[in-house]
């Protein structure tokens, strides 16, 4: 029985073979192949035609062994082999004598549509304070120092002052022994001399427990801090949920027209009271809640809708955990936070800061040496305790948060060192890298 | 991963339900492949020949978008890449970023045995488990053959951990690969002038190989595509980390634009990514200067997808908080954050022993449990619901109140008066402002313990047992 066949149905069989790729090729009517490539081919395409050609001869041979013919014996004659080459066996490591071009393209985020609000604190003469600068921060497109959109302000510190002497840490207390007593002092140290943004003064003697320092003895020290520098600052209560609002009331009264951060409104206190003296003197709220995303989305809703806090009165602290003690949580949780304000969630598009003096409760912050006899040696804990508050501060940097409440001047250091960095309003020497294996260190 | 519902896995499964992977049903199985904690292969029916279109087809779909690459052999085999996401919160990141710690081939060899020593004994204990770093990189400083193979064999010979063997010289590779062979090292790496002869060894050792582009992510793809055209796939992508200023922002900005690309779908660059922290020694004279800023360096790109990387201090100050940010980072965020709340037996504790009290939240409750059960202290500790909030926050925050540490102990069932002899309870020091409340609600002794729990040991040893009063 002879079999038929017509060269249009033999390219028609072709087609099967996906060579559509193959540009440069055409297939002649007397199956002829030309390849027009012009001097340059390039290797990798010179490889994958080759390799697309004997896929091609092979159907060939098939079709001539369907014809009859014992296309396997001309093959091993051919290439002096005892059997027909599989496909398979073709080399899979073929020499290429040049890169293959390519370029290199990554399309931006879509969704990020949402701008972070901005949010200014400080006020200076002629907004009706006395600050000799203000600092503004939210006003995001993307996340922190993304290239998709420039990021319109740098990230800023407020250093911690109490007004008592309070329990730290060896390597924190030492640098702030001499002013100890004097909160004004204090807040003078860390402007001057640890180069702080703002000052962050806690009330902390107020709480019943502690000293229950009345309200009207604690803004005293307020105005005494507001006369000792001239930066916008931010005021703290002790905690204490029954006598915070009344505290940060008179506190903001002294402050009037300062627009300090009155630190903080939680849901669970009488958040309203507070929200009320930030609108009545001209302040800003600090809304804080406790690691988690829906709590933060209530209370900002509370505050816009039932206190009627204009939205650029309004930072978030979600709540700082430490590295190594929650702080993955913390993370998450501001990333979440930051991700779904950028795609249009209105109750979470606020600046953010953080009590990154928390890291200072890790153990391995302050301890001499390890509880553990099993674990390595630790280390001198004078270089442990501020590169835990710097790594606990940077993650949530790239999480999003704007603004840092810190303790030890090192840290402080580092840690704007770096967030401007990646801001990208830090020059520096050009380094070449190319070799840096053999480099001595 | 090309899919990402369970309906789309199960289409490809046997659809027997007969239980062989430990699931009651393939559906259930199929929702563990979508988030990753079931591999295919666990079902076994699918490995059968007649499945085997079925299995490829589905194996083919499942794998991360992120290629996974193997260094190493053995029990300290390293995986590195193998991500689906580029925010943890969207499943989880896996494979931790791998710490290669540096010695190099002019060390005496008495001092490289003794670091190597050091990097591979070292551990911190957390959270019930120990924190330990991963591999040794060994540069070449000589660009001397011999040497550099003399270094990887007393390398070889004092560690099983996984190795990187660096140098631009292809001579130098090869006479440590000789030294390595049965090692499966990762090269570093092929650049733009060697990159044949690396992309030969590699092929002829069969390892992995890192491509170095500094800051020319066109070079990069380049590469990768034409070691993948020669036959391997096996690739670690250094787009070069330029320690300070702008370039430090360009490479930030480098990780960020590759990791994107591969999540996005761009197979030819999608391999694990390597930062080299190392760097910041070559902008920085003082070691303590340069280790902090190494810290940060290592700290930035393991949030920001390094997937492995070269670092040079050995401080504690600067492991500790790598070791704590990868974990950070790394957690599974799916997992629960809290304990059951319930009265806990610690060792083997009596009527006489102390009863503490600590919170639900699963980080405060291991450490406290751990710094007891490693003292060999034996106690009951009672893990009190405050939905999963340390104590301090949860003190602030109202969730840790006499009331509900009252309401935990009623709950649990434990009779503080004919339980024990002493009818004392201790709290943690940092909620020392309920001891009052606590006494009135309980009507029993309230003790104020340290503010850390690592404190308890000796804390225990001057005021356990407590003063008759
Ligand atoms: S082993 Fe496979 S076939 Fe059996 S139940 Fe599990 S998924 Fe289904």
């Amino acid at each position: 029985m002879t079999k038929k066949m017509k060269l249009s149905q033999l390219s028609d069989m072709l087609q099967d073979l996906d060579v559509e790729s193959l540009e440069g090729v055409t297939i002649e009517g007397d199956i002829e192949l030309n390849i027009t490539g012009g001097g340059g081919l390039n290797p990798a395409l010179a490889y994958a035609l080759g390799s697309e050609i004997s896929q091609i001869s092979l159907h060939m041979a098939n079709i001539g062994r369907m014809l009859g013919f014992p296309a396997e014996q001309l093959f091993a004659s051919a290439f002096g082999m005892g059997e027909m080459p599989q496909p398979q066996a073709l080399p899979t490591s073929p020499k290429i004598q040049e890169l293959l071009a390519s370029k290199f393209e990554v399309s931006k985020v879509d969704n990020w549509k949402n701008p972070i609000q901005e949010v200014t604190l400080g006020a200076t003469s002629g907004d009706g304070g006395s600050r000799k600068n203000t600092v503004t921060i939210g006003g995001e497109n993307a996340l922190p120092y993304y290239f998709d959109a420039e990021m319109p302000h740098r990230n800023y510190v407020t250093m911690d002052v109490f007004d008592m002497p309070i329990g730290m840490a060896k390597s924190v207390k030492g640098n702030y022994e001499d002013v100890i007593n004097d909160p004004a002092e204090w807040a003078k140290k860390v402007v001057r001399e640890f180069n702080a943004d703002m000052v962050t003064i806690h009330l902390i003697s107020t709480d019943p427990l502690i000293n229950d320092t009345s309200a009207k003895e604690a803004a005293k020290v307020v105005e005494d801090v507001l006369q000792a520098v001239d930066v916008p600052i931010v005021i703290g209560g002790s905690g204490n949920p029954e006598k915070d609002p009344e505290v940060l009331e008179k506190a903001a009264e002294v402050a009037e027209g300062e627009r300090v951060l009155l630190a903080s409104a939680s849901l669970n206190l009488d958040y309203a009271r507070i929200a009320k003296a930030a609108m009545d003197y001209g302040h800003v709220v600090l809304s804080w809640t406790q690691l988690e995303i829906n709590a933060q989305k209530e209370l900002n809703r509370k505050l816009m809708k039932q206190c009627n806090v204009p939205r650029d009165r309004i930072i978030m602290d979600p709540t700082t955990a430490a590295l190594g003690y929650g702080l993955d949580y913390a993370y998450t949780n501001m990333e979440r936070i930051r991700l779904a304000g950028l795609m249009g969630d209105d109750e979470l598009t606020f600046p953010m800061s953080s009590g990154t003096t928390n890291a200072w409760g890790a153990r391995e912050a302050w301890m001499v040496s390890s509880p553990l006899k099993q674990d390595s040696d630790w280390g001198p804990r004078e270089y442990r305790g501020p590169i835990w508050e710097i790594v606990t501060g940077l993650a949530l940097s790239l999480a999003g948060n704007d603004m840092f409440m810190m303790m030890h001047p090192t840290s402080v250091q580092v840690l704007k060192e770096i967030t401007q960095t990646l801001y990208g309003s830090i020059e520096s020497e050009e380094i070449d890298i190319t070799n840096w294996i053999g480099a001595e260190v | 991963m090309k899919i990402n519902s369970p309906l789309e896995a199960y289409k490809f499964l046997p659809a027997t339900n007969c239980g062989e992977c430990g699931e009651p049903t393939c559906m259930a199985f199929a929702a563990h492949l979508i988030d990753r904690s079931h591999k295919l292969t666990d079902c076994t029916p699918i490995l059968e020949p007649k499945f085997k279109k079925k299995y490829e087809e589905l194996d083919a779909l499942l794998a991360p978008e992120i290629r996974e690459i193997v260094i190493g052999v053995g029990e300290k085999v390293a995986k590195i890449g193998g991500d689906d996401v580029l925010y943890r919160h969207k499943l989880t990141f896996f494979n931790q970023t791998q710490y290669a710690y540096d010695v190099w081939d002019t060390m005496d060899e008495k001092d490289l045995v003794e670091r190597v020593n050091y990097i591979q004994d070292f551990k911190k204990f957390y959270v019930g488990n120990f924190l330990t770093v991963d591999m040794v990189a060994i540069r070449c400083t000589s660009n001397d053959p011999k040497k550099f193979g003399a270094a990887v064999k007393k390398v070889v010979e004092t560690t099983d951990l996984p190795l990187i063997l660096c140098s631009f010289n292809p001579e130098v590779l090869k006479a440590g690969l000789e030294a390595s062979k049965d090692r499966n090292p990762l090269l570093y790496a092929a650049n733009k002038d060697n990159w044949k002869e690396v992309a030969e060894l590699a092929l002829e050792y069969d390892v992995p190989v890192t491509l170095f582009a500094p800051n020319d992510l066109d070079l990069l793809k380049s590469m990768a595509k034409t070691f993948a055209a020669m036959g391997t796939e096996k690739l670690v992508l250094d787009p070069g980390t330029f320690p300070t200023g702008k370039q430090l922002k360009q490479t930030f900005t480098n990780f960020v634009k590759v990791r994107r690309a591969g999540i996005d779908g761009d197979r030819d660059i999608a391999y694990p990514i390597m930062a080299v922290p190392f760097t910041a020694w070559m902008a920085h004279d003082d070691p303590v200067s340069a280790s902090y800023w190494e810290t940060v360096v290592a700290s930035v790109f393991t949030i920001k997808y390094g997937d492995i990387m070269i670092l040079h201090s050995t401080e504690p100050y600067a492991m500790l908080p790598e070791l704590h940010i990868r974990d950070t980072i790394y957690t599974d965020p799916r997992k629960p954050v809290t304990v059951d709340p319930a009265m806990y037996k610690v060792g083997e504790p009596t009527a006489d022993s102390p009863v503490l009290v600590t919170t639900n939240f699963a980080l405060t409750y291991y450490t406290v449990e751990s710094d007891l059960a490693s003292n060999k202290i034996d106690c009951f500790l009672w893990a009190i619901d405050t939905d999963g909030i340390g104590v301090e926050a949860a003190v602030a925050g109202g969730q840790l109140t006499a009331a509900k540490i009252k309401k935990g102990i009623e709950e649990s069932g434990f009779d503080l008066k004919k339980d024990t002899t002493h009818n004392t309870i201790i709290l943690p020091g940092l909620c020392a402002r309920l001891q009052g409340d606590m006494e009135d609600e309980s009507g029993a002794n309230v003790m104020v313990g340290p503010a850390d729990s690592g404190r308890l040991p000796g804390w225990l040893e001057k005021n356990w047992p407590p003063q008759k009063k």
